[in-house]
């Protein structure tokens, strides 16, 4: 998965590398062992349902995607070229197993909300799982939707923070802070869940706890490393929404295990 | 070629040093709005509000009622999309200090496809009252654009591209708020460009040459208030006028001029504009040509207008 977005980031010359990367473990978990979900299941509501609702980390949303079988694996290298499926920010009506349109920060709950109300109304038991970016937690929208949750009870939908403590212009908590962010959520009414979102043990448990959980919604507040799995883009702020270059991407499959 | 935002940036440090009154507010974006230099040169008067558009639009307005210049940047679609409702209530209504400076306009964002490309920003903050709305030409323009906001009184909303684009203005120019300039004279046909469109329109009109058309180039920097005189005259000597515009051709420039020329001097029109659609993923120069935005379109609209001319 990761080197797939790297291989993706660098053929596009721009996207977002550090993001991708540090919710690989997550999106990996849900694709691949939590969520029921299938290229022949896309048109049906009786599945599982995910929106990433920090959209710029759609590389590795495509990665899982294509690696799902819902596009040819070939195609990801497309990412950001003209007239392909594969657009800079999630697309739902370009990309096949795209849930939702997302792009602009801190609407996926909301969405999440809407599509978890729905199922529930027509007796589906299916989860919606929202990832969200720690840095996104400053839209006022977030907080709204946390109140809607549990006000009605979602017990269908898992929020995922993808707590790498970085956005754009810096540290969250020098930016914009959010600490305490566990009472925050519960506060709002929330089931808390901690975990280390680059741990893979870690990560499959707590989803798997967050899934039996009842009677409200459930936030997984996961601490990750920005650019996981890539020495130089680990904790490196520089590398949210740029590419690597020639010798950089080598250096960075090299690392990933794969050849460049 | 230069940025806009660039001169953005130096024209706020500008103004950081000789208006004391002067404050930027930035939502998590200031390398790319390049507020990030006022940041480091005036901390004390520069405040990142994070990922909260609709927040640093109100707090925007509190710092106004304060006694404050506000500058409040992000990407045009955020600012003018997400923030609209605070935009027009909290900032426009009362008439505040406020001017929205933002970046990332239009088809030329690129790569991060349709979520970003705001080809409607012009339009929404248009049609608020009280607020000026202004689209430089090109980086020079911009660094002027925004000092002379920052004399007038009220809310102004500034768009600016993320590409590099030519340059087409001088740095002895004056930038006066409602004034359109007359960049190439001409009395076959007026080419009114707007932003980013206006270096396209140079270029045809040189293309035009070649078919003995004589274009007359405007540079409508301001959209609003629309200088309806220098577009009357242009109706009037050339009798047809092309629009374009990096924006959506619904509720946009061409729309206005229209509208005006309408009601003053009616005159046959073609509007070279983004066609009702939303847009991709791609470079920019590439989109450009892909949704009908470059010299070749507006030499064809050109062409064809000056066929019902009056
Ligand atoms: C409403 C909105 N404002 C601004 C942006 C620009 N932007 C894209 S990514 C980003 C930072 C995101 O940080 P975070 O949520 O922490 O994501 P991560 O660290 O997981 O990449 C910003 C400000 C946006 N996409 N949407
Ligand atoms: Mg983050």
């Amino acid at each position: 998965m990761r080197r797939h977005v790297i291989e993706m980031v660098h053929a596009a010359g721009s996207g977002h590398p550090g993001g991708s990367l540090s919710s690989a473990d997550i999106v990996t978990a849900l694709f691949f062992e939590v969520m029921e979900h299938s290229p022949e299941l896309e048109s049906s509501q009786d599945r599982d349902h995910f929106i990433l609702s920090k959209g710029h980390a759609a590389p590795v949303y495509y990665a899982a995607l294509a690696e799902s079988g819902y596009f040819p694996v070939e195609e990801l290298i497309t990412l950001r070229q003209l007239h392909s499926r594969l657009q800079g920010h999630p697309s739902r009506v370009k990309t096949p197993g795209v849930e939702m349109s997302t792009g602009s920060l801190g609407q996926g709950l909301s969405v999440a909300n809407g599509l978890a109300l729905a199922l529930r109304s027509q007796g589906l038991g299916r989860t919606v799982y929202c990832l969200c970016g720690d840095g996104e937690m400053a839209e006022g929208q977030v907080w709204e939707a946390a109140m809607f949750a549990s006000h009605y009870h979602l017990d269908n939908v898992i929020a995922i923070v993808d707590r790498n403590g970085l956005q754009i212009d810096g540290r969250t908590e020098d930016v914009m802070a959010l600490e305490p962010l566990g009472d925050k959520w519960r506060a709002f009414g929330w089931n808390v869940l901690f975990m280390d979102g680059n741990d893979m043990w870690q990560v499959l448990e707590t989803l798997e706890e967050a899934r039996r959980h009842k009677g409200s919604p459930t936030v997984i507040i996961a601490r990750t490393v920005k650019g996981k799995g890539v020495s130089f883009m680990e904790n490196n702020v520089g590398f949210h929404g740029k590419a690597p270059n020639d010798k950089e991407y080598e250096q960075a499959m090299r690392e990933l295990g794969g050849s460049a | 070629m230069e940025s806009q935002r660039k001169n953005y940036g130096k024209a706020l440090v500008e103004l950081g040093r000789t208006r004391k009154d002067v404050v930027v507010l930035d939502a998590d974006l200031s390398g790319s709005t390049r507020t990030a230099e006022f940041g480091k040169t005036f901390p004390d008067r520069f405040f990142n509000c994070g990922i909260a558009e609709q927040n640093m639009m109100g707090t925007a307005a509190g710092l106004a009622v304060g006694g404050m210049t506000v500058f409040a940047s992000t990407f045009a679609v955020f600012a003018t999309g997400r923030a609209y409702d605070q935009v027009r209530q909290s900032i426009a209504y009362p008439d505040l200090d406020v001017k929205i400076v933002a970046s990332h306009a239009g088809i030329t964002v690129g790569g991060d496809g349709a979520s970003h490309q705001t080809m409607e920003d012009i339009a929404l903050m248009n049609a608020i009252p009280n607020m000026t709305v202004i689209v430089p030409a090109d980086g020079p323009e911009t660094y002027r654009a925004v000092l002379a906001v920052a004399e007038a009184r009220g809310p102004a909303y500034i768009r600016m591209g993320r590409s590099d684009v030519p340059i087409i203005t001088s740095k002895d120019d004056v930038f006066s708020i409602g004034k359109a300039s007359t960049l190439r004279e001409g009395n076959d046909v007026a080419l009114v460009g707007v932003g980013q469109m206006v270096a396209p329109c140079l270029l045809a009109a040189e293309g035009l040459k070649a078919k003995g058309i004589n274009a007359r180039v405007i540079n409508l920097s301001t959209i609003k208030p629309l200088d309806v005189e220098t577009l009357e005259k242009a109706a009037r000597d050339c009798g047809c006028v092309v629009t374009a515009e990096e924006h959506n051709i619904v509720s946009g420039v061409g729309t206005m001029v229209a509208a005006a020329l309408a009601e003053r001097y009616p005159t046959p029109m073609e509007r070279v504009a983004m066609q009702d659609v939303f847009g991709q993923s791609g470079e920019s120069d590439e989109l450009m040509r892909e949704y009908g935005l470059s010299e070749k379109e507006v030499i064809a609209a050109a062409i064809k207008v000056t066929e019902r001319r009056k």
